[in-house]
């Protein structure tokens, strides 16, 4: 029975269209008291351990931020390191100018975020492969501007000044924090956003970019905001990476590899969820460390497992777990819930390119 | 002198560029499939090369009568497996998958080759020699290059006329259900298809090796980026686009190193962003946006 007559066939009060089911409430508690938890670490834990996390941080970022270009707006960008390296580099221009790190990172932000929009300009015409190799050709561009610049390192970068003087363990319980508060924020807002008109606007694209358009739908201005947001997001973390590794290198910051993690991340978590990011993360970081002395090993085998999730299980890891058990940290889409009957999921179509 | 010199070598770097963009540009017009693997099996067919030349020690032209079919084998055996099966699930899939591709083969490549540049020697002295017209010099080896890439387009625009598998890659790229219906298996056809790109990726990864050195990262850094570069400018979809891309990002390239020496791939990309601004369909256009 199609969902038009089952929906038509019942009385108007025998269902309802519900965001959220019971356990969104215990999930929400659940993940403010995760977060508090992990905002007391530096005072529990080694400084070997929170500087791991800081990098887990940083992945769980990119790879959100990537998931909302790739599985909600269906750009697949390869050129994302751009930002990591503009936000190192907003970071450690500020601080040669006297302003400490920790300072610049909201205003690398910003800066990044505003400049995705001339990038924006230049590639927003192209669909995507040719889309995905020209952000790819960009980053390498701003790479080759800034390399040009001899006053903030040139080709071989530089030390970020602006610490010395602190406390080392200040230093790393600060960095923990700036990481957490750009991890946390970074979910969040790509939550709001994708509850509001934004996340409205990406799924009607998703089922059909035509009728979308025709219905109004301001669909080039919605990617331009998930290009933005991204960009600012990809360059929070890049920022965060030059805090906590207190050196800028234009070929380390501006490295495709930023792009790999975060793509492969997403897509063995899950694409075009919430979760599957943090699914990912967690499995990218597992192997990473165990995997760590091997050096290129461990990107052999994410990119081998990635290419095996994108052909069988596209839905990535946390997929796997929501075809079992239902449920959704982060409920974004809406739910039909018929009379008694168990709450059924509206077809959410795998997207189409 | 000193520019005449930088265009005529931009001109014959171009042809190396158009050797890798037409690859390109072919499993794009035909399976609307943009390989970003496209550099790095370049570099995976130079470190063939490499391999079977210090392996078993022919010359080292005899390596292009090894290395192209065997890449052409593997394109053949990839479209039918992975990239067909990527292309069954969405556009997006395949852009996944070639890009882990792209990551294995090059990381791939660290591991068991090192970072270290290689080069591939060319044996054949009419090769290492330049002649010289006036006071420019040009390398024997740049223009044989040039060549090939004429007679690889060449090649490939007799047989997508003539030959009765080019009227099936033609036919399956304008509408590959009609096509099935009218009894051409359209996935046996883009296997052809892939098999031809993949050849012309063996070609200039060796002539790349010959001419320049190549490392690992080769394949992402500098021959995807160009390749793509040069069928942007040359305009999509058109095959002697990627040679007249290819040249004006040579040009381009030697003028900029002509400027100032660490300069030479800003300028040829910056060209590249201006084409993209200003004639996003290409010089040679086909009216027709992708």
């Amino acid at each position: 029975m199609s969902l038009a007559t089952e929906t038509t066939a019942r009385p108007a009060e025998k269902f309802r269209v519900t965001r959220s089911r019971r356990n969104v409430a215990w999930t929400g508690a659940v993940a403010l008291i995760v977060v508090v938890v992990l905002a007391f670490f530096p005072y529990i834990v080694y400084s070997g351990t929170t500087a791991v996390l800081v990098q887990a941080f940083i992945v769980l970022t990119l790879a959100s931020m990537w998931n909302l270009l790739a599985g909600y707006a269906g750009l697949v960008s390869v050129g994302q390191q751009a930002f990591v390296g503009l936000g190192a580099y907003f970071v450690l221009i500020l601080a040669i100018n006297g302003i400490s790190p920790f300072t610049a990172l909201p205003v690398a932000v910003i800066g990044s975020g505003v400049a995705a929009l001339p990038l924006w300009w230049l590639v927003s015409r192209l669909r995507s492969g040719y889309f995905a190799i020209a952000t790819w050709v960009l980053a390498a561009t701003v790479m080759l501007i800034i390399e040009k610049f001899s006053s903030i390192g040139g080709g071989t970068g530089m030390p970020l000044p602006g610490f010395s003087g602190m406390d080392p363990t200040l230093i790393t319980a600060y960095t923990y924090w700036a990481g957490l508060a750009v991890a946390v924020l970074a979910l969040a807002t790509i939550y709001l956003l994708l509850r509001g008109r934004l996340g409205l606007v990406l799924t009607a694209v998703r089922d059909d970019e035509v009728a979308a358009r025709s219905s109004g739908a301001r669909v080039g201005l919605a990617r331009m905001l998930v290009f933005v947001v991204a960009g600012a997001g990809c360059g929070a973390a890049g920022a965060v990476l030059a805090i906590s590794q207190l050196q800028v290198q234009p070929s380390a910051v501006f490295s495709v590899q930023w792009t790999a993690v975060m793509a492969f991340a997403t897509i063995i978590g899950g694409l075009g969820t919430i979760e599957g990011p943090i699914v990912g993360t967690v499995v990218y970081m597992v192997l990473q460390q165990t995997l760590a002395s091997y050096n290129a090993w461990y990107l052999i085998i994410l990119g081998l497992v990635a290419i095996f999730v994108a052909l069988f299980a596209r839905r990535g890891l946390w997929g796997l777990v929501d075809e079992r058990i239902n449920v959704r940290l982060f409920p974004v889409g809406y739910w039909l819930r018929m009379g008694e009957e168990r709450p059924r999921r509206l077809p959410a179509r795998p997207r189409r390119g | 002198m000193a520019w005449v010199n930088a265009i005529i070598q931009g001109v014959l770097i171009g042809g190396l560029y158009a050797l890798f963009a037409c690859g390109l540009s072919l499993m794009f017009g035909v399976m609307k499939v943009v390989n970003l693997a496209h550099g790095d099996l370049a570099v995976l067919a130079g470190y063939f090369a490499i391999g079977i030349i210090a392996v078993t020690h022919v010359p080292v032209l005899w390596s292009f009568v090894i290395v192209v079919p065997l890449m052409a084998v593997l394109g053949y055996v990839m479209q039918r497996t992975i990239l067909q099966g990527a292309l069954d699930r969405s556009v997006l899939t395949t852009l996944m998958v070639t890009f882990g591709l792209s990551v294995v083969i090059e990381n791939g490549l660290l591991q068991f080759e090192t970072a270290n540049t290689r080069g591939i020697g060319v044996g054949l002295p009419l090769l290492t020699e330049s002649f010289s017209v006036g006071s420019i010099q040009i390398a024997y080896l740049l223009v044989v290059i040039f060549a090939t890439a004429v007679i690889v387009l060449l090649g490939l625009q007799y047989f997508l006329s003539r030959s009765k598998y080019g009227r099936l890659i033609r036919a399956v790229a304008d509408d590959k259900e009609a096509a099935q219906l009218a009894g051409a298996d359209y996935r046996h056809v883009f296997g052809i298809a892939a098999a031809i790109a993949f050849g012309t990726v063996a070609l200039g990864g060796i002539a790349y090796g010959m001419y320049s050195q190549l490392s690992p990262t080769t394949g992402t850094d500098t021959i995807l980026l160009f390749a793509f570069a040069a069928v942007v400018i040359g305009g999509l979809g058109s095959l002697w686009g990627t040679l007249l891309g290819g040249v004006v990002l040579g040009v381009a390239q030697q003028i900029g190193a002509q400027i100032n020496l660490s300069d030479e791939i800003l300028a040829g990309y910056i060209v590249f962003l201006a084409v993209l601004v200003l004639r996003p369909q290409g010089l040679i256009s086909r009216g027709a946006q992708s």
